[in-house]
Parts: structure tokens; sequence; C-alpha cells
């Protein structure tokens, strides 16, 4: 029964990293992580720069080497492989388009460095080029091309010889937001399209949160939170997670009871919330809430037993929402976001008038640190 | 009012310009007392009649050139056959360089590698290590090489006691020992190209193509050598060319049999044997020849550069 368990495993994991971690002399910039990465998965890295996201990938890759641990590719062991062993391919952060080479040679490297006829090279080079729509630029130096057009490129490049696993450093960073949003789109149709595992290093949460199947949030070199995008935005495990993806509102409270996995909450000025309870915070514990400003809605009634009495300070109009910021009697503020769309069910309150902050049960979370 | 306006802009432009004149007159200046005059000199007093115990009477002659391409007897007076004597001196000098320019190559990039890719506070402390041996005259460190290579040298001794060699190398009054004076005179001009040009290489290049499963060797070959090519053109320029008309390394390391041009050239002027027109037609022989090789090879870049892309 093991064997067979682990014959599934060697196919379904695509990226295993076991207890690795890496030191550059007294440094530390990865402490002891652990994490599998699934065949035909799109996972994404995702945390500040500095949180050792990167050093993760580049010892994916193979231009760093793990300090402890190890990292397995379909079950094999490949530490001992250099980069140009490892049936991995990386999208460089800056392109690293060969400048003296066409576009076409440049997709055809890869292919050619594998044995493969320079006809033959050239001929799934123009495949590649058409995948990524570039092919009348493919006699071109990647200087004449636009930024865009580069990333695209050195999409084809990687993918050209078809790796196990496509590692992507911040490949869209250098982009404007539009171009960001459309490659966003067509990186993931790629990934459906080929098949092929993606790794995805980012900064950009909402980034991260449309792409992914499943994404590791990293901070100071320690993995927060690894989950689909629903569960990292809707159920953060800690406050570093809630504050960094999206945007939410951060309540000091104290827990005062627990009853039935529900935990009765003291939010300062009276004000009691009623929350699902999570592992690791007990009665008494002061901890940290968080509520996205999406998931609350204002009344002149309280339509749950709980609704938090208040007055509206202001209204912000930002193109597809309204921001209203509320400041509970006596206690905290808080952040309510309510969708132009939603405006037929909503109310929305001038600045000055009482009213009452509502929010189903799942919508407050409390996080462990 | 609008034609003062007009005027007045006219002027500034006009100061703009004499002041641009007026600025580069140095730069003219010292280019035609350096270059340009020095040249021409050499140019008019190879087309002179010599003076017997140096200098020139001012006649016009073409007897110098005659005498560094044909061969007419011992009084002059036989049919024209090529003189092969001074070619070959010539013909040695190019090859000299050129096996001298490949060694300077063969150690430099290696050299210019290393530097580059230490930390960046440690690259000036090996540049300046670099450029330490080179505050000794040359006549002094050609001299030292001369001692080092010789038979009862420290290098014989030292290749004999390890056992590697049973009888003194003959290094000193060979091809070889020329072509080891040259490459220690001019190493630092390959270096320092080189080195400035891996230093603004993109080593994600390299990752890349190590990436796309390139050995160590291709990525040298296929990436790096490319992008790095103008560094290694003009060390390979620096090299060769003051390779060609040395004469210190010859004189010192080479002996009688390995005369180069910058000797021969040096015996007209020196002393009392001295032909001054046939010094400087031999010295305008030299210049065209390094101006061809030059242009050449100039062109020959910029059609790799073309095709590459």
């Amino acid at each position: 029964m093991l064997g067979e368990a682990q014959l599934s495993d060697k196919e379904n994991i695509a990226i295993d990293v076991r207890d690795a971690v890496k030191r550059y002399g007294d440094f530390t910039a990865l402490k002891t992580i652990s994490l599998s990465i699934m065949d035909n998965e799109f996972f994404t890295l995702l945390g500040p720069s500095g949180c050792g996201k990167t050093t993760l990938l580049r010892m994916i890759a193979g231009f760093e080497a793990v300090t402890e641990g190890a990292i397995y590719l379909y079950g094999d062991e490949i530490e001992n492989l250099p980069p140009n062993k490892r049936p991995v391919n990386t999208v460089f952060q800056n392109y690293a388009l060969f400048p003296h080479m066409t576009i076409l040679d440049n997709v055809a490297f890869g292919l050619e460095m594998r044995g493969k006829s320079k006809s033959e090279a050239r001929k799934k080079s123009g495949e590649m080029l058409e995948l990524v729509q570039l092919s009348q630029f493919s006699a071109r130096k990647p200087s004449q091309l636009s930024g865009g057009q580069q990333q695209r490129v050195a999409l084809a490049r990687a993918l050209a010889p078809q790796p196990k696993v496509l590692l992507l450093d911040e490949p869209l960073s250098a982009l404007d937001l539009k171009l960001r949003k459309a490659m966003q789109l067509e990186l993931k149709h790629l990934q459906r399209e080929t098949g092929i595992t993606f790794i995805f290093v980012t900064h950009d949460q909402e980034e991260a949160l449309t792409m992914s199947d499943r994404i590791a949030v990293m901070s100071a070199g320690e993995l927060q939170q690894l989950g689909a995008p629903t569960d990292i935005y809707e159920r953060p495990h800690n406050m570093f997670v809630a504050d960094f993806i999206g945007e939410t509102n951060l309540l000091e409270v104290s827990v005062d009871g627990i009853d039935n996995g529900r935990a009765t909450c003291h939010l300062g000025g009276g004000h009691e919330l009623t929350c699902n309870a999570v592992d690791g915070v007990g009665v008494g514990s002061k901890v940290h809430m968080s509520i996205r400003p999406e998931r609350l809605y204002m009344s002149a009634e309280p339509v749950e037993t709980e609704g938090l009495h208040g007055r509206v300070k202001d209204n912000i109009f930002v193109g597809t929402d309204i921001t209203t910021i509320v400041h509970l009697d006596e206690g905290p503020d808080f952040v309510v976001r309510t969708s132009n769309s939603d405006r037929g069910n909503k109310r929305i309150f001038e600045p000055g008038a009482e009213m009452f902050v509502n929010m189903e049960l799942g919508a407050a979370r409390l996080l462990v640190d | 009012m609008a034609a003062g306006a007009a005027s007045g802009g006219s002027a500034t432009t006009d100061t703009y310009k004499e002041a641009r004149t007026w600025l580069l007159l140095p730069a003219w200046v010292t280019l035609s007392i350096l270059v340009l005059a020095p040249v021409l000199m050499m140019l008019i007093y190879s087309f002179l009649t010599k003076e017997f115990r140096g200098g020139v009477i001012w006649e016009f002659s073409l007897a110098a050139y005659d005498q560094f391409f044909f061969d007419r007897g011992l009084f002059g007076d036989e049919p024209p056959k090529i003189e092969w004597t001074y070619i070959t001196i010539f013909w040695r000098s190019i090859w000299q360089a050129a096996a001298a320019t490949l060694l300077s190559l063969a150690i430099g990039f290696p050299t210019a590698y290393f530097i580059a890719t230490r930390s960046e506070n440690m690259r000036p402390v090996w540049v300046f290590l670099i450029t330490i041996p080179y505050w000794v005259n040359l006549l002094i460190r050609t001299v030292s090489m001369k001692f080092l290579l010789r038979d009862q040298g420290p290098l014989n001794d030292f290749l004999m006691n390890i056992g590697l060699i049973d009888s003194p190398l003959h290094i000193v009054n060979t091809n070889f020992a020329v072509q080891l004076g040259l490459f220690y005179s001019y190493l630092p001009f390959m270096v320092l190209p080189i080195y400035a040009a891996v230093e603004r290489y993109n080593f994600a290049l390299s990752e890349a193509a190590a990436d796309l499963y390139a050995s160590k060797w291709t990525t040298l070959r296929r990436i790096l050598l490319p992008a790095v090519k103008p560094g290694v053109f003009a060390g390979c320029i620096l090299v060769f060319v003051p390779s060609m008309g040395s004469f210190l390394a010859p004189d010192l390391l080479g002996g009688a049999k390995n005369f180069m041009i910058g000797s021969l050239i040096e015996e007209q002027f020196k002393g009392n044997a001295g032909n001054w027109p046939f010094g400087a037609a031999a010295s305008m022989v030299l210049l065209t020849m390094v101006l061809i090789i030059l242009m050449f090879s100039a062109r020959q870049q910029a059609k790799a550069d073309k095709a590459g892309g």
C-alpha cells in the first residue's frame, strides 16, 4: 500500500520541497520550507521582496544550492543536477533574451541544446512563436521588440523544449497595467493548453489571486499560508496574510467565550461579534480579527442580532465601488465597501448618518497572531 | 522689435559655434603636433636622400623604398629582384605579434573574467594588482625576463629540481622568448578592455543559457563571447599593434636571428650606421600594414555583426 502511494506521488507531485533551508553565511534566506507542487498546477509563490520566494525558485532551477533538505522533481532528487541537466525552464524577470540572436534563434536555442537538428529546432520554434502570436517578428533582434513582445518571446523560449516544470520569476513586473492584465489571462490559458506545471513568483497579490490554482504566501523566509486563492483570501491564517492579501479591516479583539465552534469576541466600546472559532485561539486571548470590507453591509435597523451601531464618517467613490468609512460608537473605525451594482439591495448612508454595520457569520476571521 | 529678437537669437547661435571652435582648438593643436606632424615628417624623410652617419640631404629620392623592396646587386647595377630580407623581417614581425596576441588572449581572457566576477569591492584591488609590475620600466622588465628564462636561470632551475626536465630548456634567443616578452609587456592592454566588457555583461544571460541546457563551454562560446567581442577585439588590437613595432623584446630576448621590424627601424636612427630615409620608409610600410590590418579586421567585425543580426 505504501509503495502504491509513493508511485502515485511520483506522478502527481511535480516538485517536492522537503525541509529546504538556504543560508548565505549568517543570513538565513529560507527557514525550513516544505511544500508539494502538483502536476499540471499553476502554483504561485507570493510575498514581498526579500521574502525568499525568488531564492526558492532559483533553488528549483539549480542556480542556488540547497543548504539543508532536498528538492525532488517527480520523485527524483535533483540537488546534484546542474541547471543545464534539469528538465525545468525559467522565464527570467528581465527576460534575459540573447541580444545578438534573432527571435527565432532565441527560441530555438534550448531545442538545439537538447540535440534537435537546426531545421527541426527552427520548425518547432516557429510553432512556438505562432502560439504567442509573434511569427512575424522571428527575424528581428530582441532590442527591436517592445517589452510585452520580449516577454512573450521569453515565454516561448522557455516552453519550446517542453520542460516538465516552467518557472516564472516575476515575468510581468516590467509591463504596464493593461498589458499585465492581458498577459495574466494569456499565461493562464497557456498553462491549461500546454499542461505544464507552472511555478510563478510574484509580489502582486492580485496577480496571484487571478492566475493561481494554489498560492504559497511567504514572508521573511517562512511559509505563511498555503492554499487556493479563495482559502487565502477568505480564511487568512495570520495577520501577515490578512494584511498582505487584499484590503481588510484589522481589529484588535479579545475572545470572551467559545461555544460549539463559535467564538464571542469583544471589540471594545461595548461591541460584540460572533465568529467561527479557530485552532490556536483560546478563551481570553487578545488577537486580531480580519473582516473584508465587501463582506460588510449597512442598515438603518440591526439585521442580525449583533449589528454594530455607528456613524458614517465619509463616502469615497472609487469607480466600481463606494467605500464608506464608519466610526463605531466608542469603538474602532470600519471600512465598508458596497459594489455599485449592489446599490439596489444595499443602502448607502450620507456622512453623519447613524446606522448599523452587519455581516454574515463567516465574514469575520480570527487570526493566529 | 521682432527683427531685434531674431538677430539676438542668431547671435547666440553664432557665439555657440564660435565657442565650440575655440574649445576644440587645443585638441586640434595637440593632435597636429603629436600625430599629424611626426607622420608627415616621416613621410617626407622617407622620400629624401640619405646622408652618411645619419641625417638627410634635401633631395627627392625613391632609394629608401627601392632598397626595402628590391635587390639590385652589390653595386646597384643588376636588374631588380624582389628583396626578401626586409619582407621576411616584416612577415616575422606580423606572426610574432600575432602569436603574442593569442598568448595574451589565452591568459588575459580568463584573468579578466576572474576579475569581473569578483565582488564589487574586490575588483579594483585585482585591477590594481595587475598593473603593479608595470610601474617598473619596460627595459628592466624585459632584462629580468631574460634572466628568468636563461639556461641557468630560476625557471630552468625549478623545472630541473622538480624533475620535469633533465637539461635546461633553451628559451632565450628563440621566437618563443620574444613572444613571451611581448606577451608580458602588453598583457594589461588585453586584460583591461576585456575586463570592462565582461563587467558590463549581463550574467543572467549565462543563467538563461544554462537553463536552456547549454554546457558551460557552449555558454562561453555562444553567449558570453559574442557579448564581449568588442572588448576582445580592442584588447587584441592594443596588444598586436605595439607588439609589431616593438624592439626591446626581440632585441633582448630574440637575439640576432629573430630580428623584428622595430629593431630594423631603431637601427636606422641610432648610432652611426643610420640611414634615416630607409628607417622612415620602413616606418611608413609598418604604418600602412597596421592600417590595412586594422581596416580589414574592422570590416570583418562589422560583417560578423551584420551576419549575427
